[in-house]
């Protein structure tokens, strides 16, 4: 048996936290910094070797492990394939950098929060490389626990409240799939998904299935009507904790539609096609409109994570290897420019110490360099070419076209809102006059700064201009995903003929 | 020749209980000896109960008195958790000066009525030892007689248990009018055809029963009786009587009315989702944590009897597992409960919890932990509870019972979280002694690991639990 890399990936950050919860620790908290970064970076590093280990072009699932846990009953089951690989890397990644800047970020209780961030990081690996829905399940909702925590302590005025409505909105929609994956257990006799895969399931039930395992993706996406939490969430969390609010846990969702919706219920995923489409619209065209109006700098962003995500279930839904795999593009993208811009607000929030627009304006003529750093995300996150964001829409687009034009073109109006929020929201921080005094006292980004925000745009315009490595890591398995389906669909049409 | 082995644990806990009450009668001050006996005295009885895990099935007694896996499991759960309410709850008992001689032997006393009502296989049987433990019981509820509070909890609690006890008594004379028997095999053989005296019958021991886990509608005493009882008190009246009554309605709804399924199931399963509902939505307005742990184990009582609902073995096995975490995770609880102390007064009220986190970070996490235990959050224990018990209900296509029951976890989560708001997100207030026995330390130690680790190796105590095979 070959050295298990990804339980390591997973239990190293529990192990770190372990450390620096039970250490003892000076009053700078240095050694629980240095373990957790010592953690994090150890981490990235291995699951980059992931990625050079990795058979591109095998649609198989690699590194699997397997153990017996319950007897008869549940095998604890890892592995992964090209669709999760990259999660791994973007979840890891931005762990490393949460830590790396959680020192201006975080003023009180520091030791509490590398905690909470390291066994969050070990939660969010789990849920992209199980392979047993329950196994699943486990990690998809112990990430609530950390999670609540970072926005119940280290958030705003709010806090509470978003906390709550954050814990009682995703456990709401979780229990409906632990019902689901409890039934698929007793119908199948497994809840091994690769087998689930082979052996398929009811065409009678999977309208049903499908929609518990909807009601609780669709809640974490969060796709319209069920968005209110994040707002909230989001804006009271502390900028490391909207950083891995937005660019991991959102993505959860995205996966397990693809992974569980897609996979596992082809019939049931054709037919929920118009509603999925329907909210995803709704999502793209009326969330870009509230954020037009925005008066709060992180609640803009955040109803444009809304949208962006309306973008990725579009795409996963289209059932087209454009649609999906623009679609894990468009995650991995958004996943690198929210967590810049999140950090990039959290800049300077940490200066003003107010998340007003109307507080700001003319920051150009003080902080040239985030003027510069702010530019190249806003453009980013509104899909200009040459950046990570506008692939991902590109070929979610050209998926879409495919199947509904009209779809597509109301979305691609959504596309121009975008750009017409991000640019209004440049335009009113960073130039015009200077209003406020306080503006005038801004320092520019310092060194750490610089550096963090520097490795994202050179990430984000990198993957811009050279988006082959990523997308041939998932084409493989998209493509064997797609197959499954289409020969599911066959199946199922020809039964019913 | 009837093998007396078999009931060797039993007598020896009677021998001991008599021999105790003389060396506290006879030796002056001899409270803290009788104590430490008692609890050195559950030692042996536990390995003496773990002699007896091996026997299949066997009966003594004219098939009055049975010990199979089941009994032994239960028993020795019943051991284990008394020995670790005596070692955790010694420092409240001095701190409240009401360390008296009777305090232990009453402990024992209730154990051993607990220990027969779980391997009787006869009403007349059954009826001893649930009357055994209930006696024992009300004094213990009254037992800080200069407590107002905890004087009117020992006299509600023995004017509705005698209720009840009436309420069971007339159940079984009814059975034993119409099936002609008190045994449960022998009633088993008769009862096949529905006759309606029965059926009275087996819905008036429910009652007597579902009042003795404090099950909804018969759980109005449960909210008075723990907040008014010495904490330690509520500890044992939270974890024991309720695995010896659970068996009970095991033993007595499989063995000898396992025929009239149809008629008890609705009623289970209506007790269940009563329970369930009504513990998640009554806790919310509690600001008292002795209170609010009432009503969160009428919830949990409703989530153990939807296992039982199911009518399968699994859920029978399921039920048993969910007994076991749920005590694990009282011990846990009351273990951070004694803890709440400060110049000899203990603080129960939520308000005290306030930022304890700043000042108490280990003893915050505990909490965290058993809190977000309780609610069924994973990876801890009280998450794999509920999903055995909805694993065993979904099987038997009991759809509409999952999911009121997975909706009542959401409600419930709520005012754990709300504890977990006031002890993390709130300002500091109280300053809590750190000092504690290395007894209540142990306890929370091991019962929060347990809820911790449990998820490594489920197995453990899966192996175990299938062995218990009624059907």
């Amino acid at each position: 048996m070959s050295f298990p890399i990804l339980s390591s990936l997973i239990v190293l950050p529990t192990i770190g936290a372990m450390f620096i919860l039970f250490g003892r620790s000076s009053s700078n908290y240095n050694s629980a910094k240095y373990i957790s970064l010592f953690v994090s970076l150890a981490n990235f590093i291995l699951s980059l070797y992931l990625w050079f280990a990795f058979d591109k072009n095998s649609s198989d699932f690699q590194f699997v492990e397997e153990r017996e846990w319950i007897v008869n009953f549940i095998n604890y089951k890892v592995g992964i394939d090209g669709i999760s690989i990259l999660f791994i890397i973007l979840t890891t990644f931005i762990t490393s950098l949460c830590v790396i800047s959680v020192n201006s970020t975080i003023k009180t209780r520091l030791k509490d929060f590398l905690v909470a961030i390291l066994i969050m990081e070990t939660m969010m690996i789990g849920v992209f490389c199980s392979l047993d829905l329950v196994i699943f399940y486990l990690f998809f909702e112990a990430g609530l626990i950390p999670m609540f925590l970072i926005i119940g302590i280290w958030g705003g005025e709010r806090r509470v409240y978003s906390a709550f409505k954050f814990f009682l909105y995703t456990l709401l929609g979780t229990v409906l799939m632990l019902v689901a994956i409890i039934s698929i257990y007793w119908m199948t006799g497994t809840t091994d998904v690769i087998e689930l895969y082979e052996i398929g399931i009811n065409t009678k039930y999977q309208n049903l299935l499908w929609l518990a395992f909807f009601s609780s993706f669709a809640v974490k996406t969060p796709m319209w009507p069920v968005h209110t939490w994040l707002p909230d969430a989001h804006v009271e969390a502390p900028t490391a904790g909207s950083v891995l609010l937005a660019a991991i846990l959102l993505k959860m969702a995205g996966y397990g539609f693809i992974r569980f919706s897609v996979g596992l219920f082809p019939v049931a995923s054709e037919y929920f096609v118009p509603l999925v489409f329907t909210l995803s619209l709704v999502a793209i065209i009326y969330t870009s409109l509230v954020a037009l109006m925005q008066e709060d700098m992180k609640k803009l962003i955040a109803y444009s994570s809304v949208a962006h995500m309306g973008f990725v279930t579009m795409g996963i839904f289209t059932m087209t290897p454009q649609g999906i795999e623009g679609s894990i593009f468009q995650m991995i993208s958004h996943g690198i420019i929210s967590a810049a811009l999140f950090l990039c607000v959290g800049v300077i929030y940490e200066r003003m110490h107010t998340r007003e627009i109307s507080k700001y304006g003319g920051i150009v003529s003080v902080m040239p360099r985030y003027a510069v750093v702010l530019m190249i995300f806003t453009l980013g996150s509104l899909g200009l070419p040459g950046t990570t964001g506008f692939i991902g829409e590109f070929l979610i687009l050209i998926g879409t076209f495919k199947v509904n034009f009209l779809v597509a073109t109301i979305a691609s109006l959504g596309v121009i809102l975008g750009a017409a929020y991000m640019l209004w929201l440049y335009r009113r921080v960073v130039f015009g006059e200077i209003k406020n005094m306080e503006v005038n006292k801004l320092v520019d980004l310092n060194n750490s700064e610089m550096i963090i925000l520097s490795i994202l745009a050179f990430v984000s315009i990198f993957f811009g201009f050279y988006p082959d490595p990523l997308l041939s890591s998932t084409s493989a398995s998209v493509e064997s995903l797609i197959d499954l389906f289409n020969s599911n669909l066959k199946i199922y049409a020809a039964s019913n003929l | 020749m009837i093998n007396l082995d078999l009931i060797f644990p039993e007598i020896f806990l009677s021998l001991a209980i008599l021999f105790l009450l003389m060396v506290g009668v006879f030796k002056k001050n001899s409270e803290r000896l009788v104590y430490n006996l008692s609890t050195i005295l559950f030692i042996i009885l536990l390995a003496l109960v773990l002699n007896l895990f091996s026997i299949e099935e066997k009966m003594i007694f004219n098939e009055s008195y049975k010990i199979d896996p089941l009994s032994s499991f239960m028993k020795s759960l019943i051991i284990v958790s008394a020995v670790f309410v005596m070692i955790s709850s010694f420092p409240y008992l001095k701190s409240l000066n009401i360390l008296k001689i009777e305090y232990p032997i009453l402990i024992l006393s209730s154990v051993l009525g607990m220990m027969i009502m779980i391997s009787s296989n006869d009403l007349i049987v059954f009826y001893l030892g649930l009357e055994l433990q209930s006696l024992a019981l009300y004094v213990l509820a009254a037992f800080n007689r200069d407590n107002v509070l905890s004087s009117e909890s020992g006299l509600k609690y023995f004017v509705l248990s005698a209720l009840s006890s009436g309420l069971l008594l007339y159940g079984c004379s009814l059975i034993y009018g119409f099936s002609g028997s008190t045994n449960f095999t022998y009633i088993a053989n008769t009862s096949s055809s529905i006759e309606y005296g029965v059926i009275f019958g087996l819905v008036f021991i429910i009652v007597g029963l579902a009042f003795k886990i404090s099950a909804v509608p018969f759980h109005m005493w449960a909210p008075d009786v723990y907040q008014g009882s010495p904490t330690s008190v509520t500890l044992f009246f939270a974890a024991l009587p309720k695995v010896a009554a659970l068996t009970v309605f095991i033993r007595f709804l499989y063995t000898p009315f396992i025929n009239l399924i149809d008629q008890w199931q609705t009623i289970l399963v209506f007790i269940s989702i009563a329970s369930m509902v009504f513990g998640a939505v009554a806790a919310i307005g509690q600001s008292n944590l002795k209170r609010l742990i009432a009503y969160s184990s009428i919830g949990h009582m409703g989530y153990a009897l939807a296992g039982l609902a199911s009518g399968t073995n699994q859920g029978i096995q399921s039920s048993v597992t969910y007994i076991s975490i749920y005590i694990v995770m009282t011990l846990a609880f009351f273990s951070c409960l004694f803890m709440l102390k400060k110049k000899e007064v203990f603080y129960e009220k939520i308000e005290d919890l306030s930022g304890l986190s700043t000042n108490h970070p280990i003893l915050s996490i505990a909490m965290l932990v058993v809190l977000f235990s309780l609610a069924g959050i994973p990876p801890l224990a009280g998450f794999f509870a509920k999903f055995y018990i909805f694993t065993a209900v979904i099987e038997q296509s009991m759809y509409f019972l999952a999911i009121i029951g997975l909706l009542s976890t959401v409600i419930a989560a709520f005012y754990y979280l709300r504890l977990i708001k006031i002890i993390y997100f709130d300002k500091p207030k109280e300053k809590f002694e750190t000092d504690h026995t290395v007894g209540l330390k142990f306890t929370l130690a091991i019962s929060t690991g347990i809820l911790v680790l449990y998820f490594l190796y489920p197995g453990l105590l899966n192996e175990v639990i299938s062995k218990i095979s009624i059907i």
